[in-house]
């Protein structure tokens, strides 16, 4: 089991470096350069070059890439080309909002969800089943700034209950932060919740078919007893990397939430850059948020493995 | 009525009726928008009236009718990209499959690693490089989504290929592209078509919140997405300004997904299986 998980954990890291090959890479496939992109047809050859100097593109592309990467590794992901900023200093409490918000988010989400998915389960075809399955299906075709301004418009506006905008200061205390944040949080929510809810329900329910599900049955037990203690067990390998999957896309989720709310998260600084075509600040944000990805995704492989006995083999 | 010998459902129906709607309202805009897209008719957030059904935008310029020339943008580039991705990523899924291992190994180890970034972060570092024109926008989110539709493709054309048809066929002599294209796009179809709705959602939510985030459809360009964003300010006054856009979006994302089911519902595949972020 420890050789599987070490592969996988190897896996995920390789992933990781191909993805940095990438994200450097989809800045480089530019006809002509970066440069030339940014400063536009009317640039002069002489302000091109001095742009490339500082830029650092006067020299090969590969020993570019290998002085970014282990910069990255070593927490320095460069200066910001529009303000000259340190991207480090910038993103750091960003990042610790943005890992806030989602956690929040999660913290609310997960144990609902599975929940729900249960009772769906156990009521499957029945009124509460149904009504579980359309409100889902509707919150996974709606787009996530619908909802937020749903949300909005109701909670924030007609009945002033929560703010509208999410602006939080390091100095907040905690029960502030929870409070100020309680929109974008139930937004994220809403918007992972359909998913995970859908698939713990397809998973219990896939586990009803198998012999031994039945043979509990014969035995006499009850619908909701033969779920929790017979069938829950053999779902939670699926259930489990979908949660993990789904805090995977909690992570891209937030970007579109927090330009809605206005949160000083590190989405908000990526979009900006894309914005301002700052591209060592947009390098910088791919890289934390492809990692997450990837972290993710290792992470609900590890656990799958570790909760069925029968992936501990490799094939 | 029947549609290709099947009969859709009560909620299929009502999903083909929101995209036929849609789909018209997206061709004969000119037609029926009362207003021209950039037409400045009235004051800031004006209360819906005649003359401006569901009220004017932040500058001023008729709701109803940039939503009506909105549908043609927004519809028009999520279409064109997912059919572009369906060209590309099927083209190339296909030869995975056909083409033997070492193609397979190339296209499938560089599609992997193109899924291990979400589409929306690798869909920013693209757009920071090049910018946002429609050409683009429609070029990036082609190829980055045909990734998805490359797993579907090779999937389902790893299974043709060991049949005795195709086995037939090679054996006749006939080229790859041949095989691709007589062998194993009519027999890959059914699945195909679902997913083509599938993924058509996904772009169309894709462009939208490209455009809500400002890098997706340009100004002056009326589109759903861009819509939101200009109006999101007026929710905080308690006027709906942004919930309409938002609300056609919606809407036509509920009806391409009823319609999707029922098909899914017909090759009886499993729903939500395929729901891919």
């Amino acid at each position: 089991m420890l050789k599987t998980i070490i592969i996988r954990v190897v896996l995920g890291l390789l992933t990781l470096w191909a993805v940095s090959i990438l994200i450097f890479a989809a800045t480089e496939v530019l006809p002509g350069d970066v440069a030339s992109a940014i400063l536009g047809q009317g640039a002069t050859p002489e302000t091109l070059a001095v742009f490339r100097h500082e830029l650092g593109l006067d020299r090969p592309s590969y020993i570019r890439y290998f002085e970014w990467f282990f910069n990255a590794l070593h927490g320095d992901l460069g200066i910001a080309m529009t303000n000259k900023r340190v991207i480090i200093e910038v993103l750091a409490p960003r990042l610790a909002n943005t890992l806030f918000l989602a956690g929040y988010a999660a913290l609310i989400a997960i144990p609902t969800s599975v929940f729900l998915g249960i009772v769906a389960a156990i009521n499957e075809g029945k009124f509460i089943d149904r009504f579980v399955n359309i409100v889902s299906l509707m919150t996974i075709s709606v787009p996530e700034f619908f909802i937020a301004y749903v949300l909005i418009l109701y909670l924030a506006v007609q009945f002033e209950v929560f703010p509208s905008l999410s602006t939080v200061f390091p100095e907040m205390g905690l029960a502030d932060k929870i409070y100020i944040t309680a929109l974008p949080a139930f937004t994220l929510t809403m918007l992972v919740m359909a998913h995970m809810l859908r698939m713990t329900r397809t998973s219990v329910l896939s586990i009803m078919s198998q012999p031994y599900i039945e043979m509990a049955f014969l035995k006499g037990l009850t619908r909701s007893q033969v779920i929790v203690r017979h069938a829950l067990p053999n779902a939670a390998a699926p259930i489990i990397s979908v949660i993990a999957l789904n805090l995977a896309y909690l992570i891209v989720g937030v970007v579109v939430i927090e330009v809605v709310f206005v949160y000083p998260g590190i989405g908000q600084f990526m979009v900006d850059g894309v914005t301002k075509r700052d591209l060592p600040v947009v390098q910088a944000c791919g890289l934390i948020f492809a990692g997450a990805f990837v972290g993710l995704n290792t992470i609900a492989d590890v656990l799958a493995i570790m909760v069925n006995p029968r992936l501990r083999h490799p094939r | 009525m029947k549609i290709f010998g099947y009969k859709p459902t009560a909620t299929a129906w009502i999903g083909l009726a929101i995209i036929t709607i849609f789909i018209l309202i997206a061709i004969f805009a000119d037609a029926i928008a009362p207003y021209s897209e950039s037409e400045s008719v009235g004051q800031t957030w004006d209360d819906p009236s005649f003359a401006n059904w569901i009220g004017t935008d932040n500058i001023g310029r008729d709701m109803l009718s940039r939503l009506i020339f909105g549908a043609r943008m927004t519809i028009g580039v999520a279409l064109v990209t997912t059919i572009l991705s369906f060209i590309i990523g099927t083209t190339a899924g296909f030869l995975a499959a056909v083409g033997g291992t070492v193609i397979d190994q190339i296209l499938s180890r560089i599609v992997d690693v193109m899924l291990s970034i979400p589409l929306l972060i690798f869909a920013l570092i693209i757009l920071s490089v090049f910018g946002s024109s429609i050409m683009t926008l429609i070029l990036t989110l082609a190829i980055l989504d045909s990734t998805r539709v490359f797993r579907l493709a090779r999937a389902v054309a790893t299974n043709l290929v060991v049949m005795e048809y195709v086995e037939a066929a090679r054996l006749r002599g006939e080229g790859l592209w041949w095989i691709m294209r007589r062998e194993i796009l009519p027999n890959a179809l059914p699945p195909m078509i679902s997913e083509f709705g599938l993924r058509f959602c996904f772009n169309f939510l894709f462009v939208a919140s490209l455009s809500f985030l400002g890098l997706g459809i340009q100004p002056p360009y009326a589109d759903w997405g861009g819509m939101v964003r200009d109006n999101g300010k007026a929710i905080s006054f308690g006027i709906p300004a942004p919930l309409w856009p938002a609300m056609a979006i919606a809407m036509m994302t509920v009806g391409v997904n009823l319609v999707v089911d029922w098909i899914l519902s017909i090759n009886s595949r499993p729903s939500g299986a395929s729901a891919e972020m």
